[in-house]
């Protein structure tokens, strides 16, 4: 690996812009979209979409509930109209089947911020910083339930930085922009990918509803890798890569099965071999992968 | 054999280092949220929620902040709140000073909820309950000072039911009426017409949520005459007659006070043969005298204003 080169560099050469930048710009694009049709109505008048993303409306017909929120409010004792529960259901089956983790890649709106902390930390070389675990969000998952049934409120929505960044953008933002730069601060100077990576609840929730989900980022050309590191560099849970593109000598599967892998697509842009892509869970047998390295061979 | 025991102690010691650590910073940011959680559920007295709210309590445990109510009423009367107001962060409420609730007949606000935080049995708009009014200030209300302002009664969707006036006489001019506003709880359903529509620099009726409003009889309480009208006569038999403590040679008529009694009366009312001179009643030193109602002497006879 060249020292000079940034992350990606090798793989612009290789494939040309595009191809290394493909799913970072089809997700920004998609982020920005959601965005944008939920600022439509408020700036434009256009309303094709009512509410946030806790709930939302579009078109008058298509509802789209939170089940995070949900489930909170349940804790609490409330039980739903229809139409949320309705909503609960669409958005549950859709991540089941593409990641629960793809809603914080492909939808919230804190993962632009975070992933411009961690550009920026790479960019400018701040190294190290406080080391928290990144299973410390399951427990804050659990201690937000836990919050709420003790407190019979939805006590996390208080402090919550994705419902308060989504909901200042469309209803006014008042002071909520500080625990959004206060996140950003958090990602830049105290630990590496610290909001996303081992804090966010909401998060941690997608991540469990993604458990087996069959749309995955699989590893089908591993043996090609040639150890660029680029791939775990640029990956906001490095930890997912390691035993599907490392570890196929001891019979592991070439699909990163891991449920906090977000689904970005951003290994696929970067590696200059093309060792990623996207597939299915279901297409995971290591001596396959094996078979078809002794042949390549 | 021995040192791969040691370093499976030393990292079973680790992991439990780790373990409590986290447990430890969990529980404190739990502890954070869950006081300031608490603190958030105070609503501050000019916040009203939307028709179809239930209790403070109910309502943050119900509503998922989507501001669907806001986009769906038709008055834009609806907020959502900011981290720096005083509400909790996100639940929609409204000012009824600047934008009260115009009652909508088909409460859209209530139909978009999709929770049941607006509860959805709320159908008829007149019985919803965001508030209730309040003439908090008697000294400033024009009708009070015995002129013809009548406008929060006018504005009122509920004239004569949710206000009335009542009328009493002016004292002051000796010759006017005063039209007293008065709101009913079991008809204002807090939509604060009147509090916008209020005439004075700072408006003199106010809507405030009910749990500030409303007072509270203690449960054991009853009404004496609610009871006898229920039973359809007294609960006591026989009606006892009431009795007066009275000085000697006095005698005590409804409507007219004491005199003289006809004759010398003897027993407990015959204590003493005249009114009791103020003077010699005077009260014990530090105890106070001439208090209205009477002095102590009345203050001790059964019929004394307590
Ligand atoms: S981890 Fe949380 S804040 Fe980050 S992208 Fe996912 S939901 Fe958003
Ligand atoms: S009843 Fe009408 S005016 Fe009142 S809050 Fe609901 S939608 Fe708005
Ligand atoms: S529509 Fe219901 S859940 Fe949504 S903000 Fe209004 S009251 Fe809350
Ligand atoms: S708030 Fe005022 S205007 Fe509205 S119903 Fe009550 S008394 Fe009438
Ligand atoms: S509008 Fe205000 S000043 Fe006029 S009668 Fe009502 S409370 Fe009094």
């Amino acid at each position: 690996m060249n020292e000079t080169l940034r992350i990606g560099q090798e793989a612009v050469e290789a494939k040309g812009w595009w191809l290394a930048h493909k799913w970072l710009v089809l997700r920004r694009l998609t982020q920005l979209g959601i965005l944008a049709v939920f600022l439509a109505g408020p700036w434009l008048g256009i309303w094709i979409v009512k509410g946030n993303l806790n709930y939302s409306l579009t078109l008058d017909v298509l509802p789209l509930s939170d089940p995070f929120i949900m489930l909170q409010s349940l804790v609490t004792g409330h039980v739903p109209e229809k139409l949320g529960l309705i909503g609960v259901a669409i958005v549950v089956g859709f991540y089941l089947l593409v990641g629960g983790r793809a809603y914080c890649s492909w939808v919230c709106p804190v993962n632009l911020v975070t992933d411009a902390a961690a550009w920026l930390r790479e960019r400018i070389g701040i190294k190290g910083g406080a080391h928290v675990s990144r299973s410390v969000r399951y427990w804050i998952l659990a201690l937000t339930l836990l919050l709420a049934g003790i407190t019979g409120t939805l006590a996390w929505e208080l402090v919550n930085p994705v419902s308060m960044l989504h909901r200042g953008l469309i209803f006014g933002i008042g002071t909520a922009w500080t625990v959004v730069l206060a996140v950003f601060l958090l990602d830049l100077f105290v630990m590496n990918r610290g909001w996303c990576g081992r804090l966010c609840p909401v998060g941690a929730f997608y991540g469990l509803i993604g458990k087996l989900s069959p749309v995955r980022v699989s590893a089908v050309k591993r043996e090609a890798c040639n150890d660029c590191m680029d791939c775990f560099a640029v990956c906001p849970e490095p930890l997912v890569i390691k035993a599907p593109l490392k570890d196929a000598g001891k019979g592991v599967g070439p699909v990163i099965l891991a449920s906090e892998c977000t689904n970005c697509g951003r290994c696929i842009d970067v590696c200059s071999k093309d060792v990623f892509v996207f597939g299915s869970r279901f297409n995971n047998a290591a001596s396959m992968a094996g078979v078809a390295q002794a042949i390549s061979k | 054999m021995d040192s791969v025991k040691k370093s499976a102690l030393a990292a079973r010691r680790q992991f439990l280092l780790d373990a409590a650590r986290m447990a430890g910073g969990v529980g404190v940011l739990g502890l954070g949220v869950g006081l300031y959680a608490k603190q958030a559920k105070a609503l501050p007295a000019a916040a009203i929620r939307p028709p179809g709210a239930g209790t403070e309590q109910d309502f943050l445990g119900a509503c998922i902040r989507c501001g669907m109510c806001v986009r769906d009423c038709p008055y834009n009367i609806l907020f959502l709140a900011k981290p720096e107001q005083p509400i909790a962060t996100g639940t929609p409420f409204f000012v009824a000073r600047t934008g009260p609730c115009e009652m909508c007949e088909d409460i859209p606000c209530v139909k978009a909820c999709p929770t049941g935080a607006l509860d959805h049995k709320l159908t008829d708009i007149n019985n919803s309950r965001m508030g209730l009014a309040v003439l908090v200030d008697k000294e400033t209300c024009l009708n009070f000072l015995g002129l013809r302002c009548d406008v929060c009664y006018r504005v009122c969707p509920l004239i004569d039911k949710a206000i009335t006036l009542e009328l009493r006489h002016n004292e002051r001019t000796g010759a006017h009426t005063i039209f007293e506003p008065v709101v009913h709880s079991d008809q204002c359903t807090g939509c604060g017409k009147c509090e916008a529509a209020c005439v004075t620099e700072v408006a003199a009726i106010k809507v405030y949520p009910i749990k500030l409003a409303k007072g509270e009889l203690s449960q054991h309480y009853r009404l004496g005459w609610e009871e006898k009208r229920k039973a359809g006569g007294s609960l006591v038999e026989p009606e006892v007659e009431h009795r007066y403590n009275l000085p000697e040679g006095m005698k005590y008529e409804h409507g007219k006070g004491l005199s003289a009694a006809d004759t010398p009366s003897t027993g407990v009312d015959s204590l003493q043969a005249t009114l009791p001179d103020p003077g010699k009643n005077a009260a014990p030193a530090g105890m106070p005298r001439n208090i209205p109602g009477g002095g102590l002497g009345n203050r001790m006879s059964d019929d004394a204003p307590r």
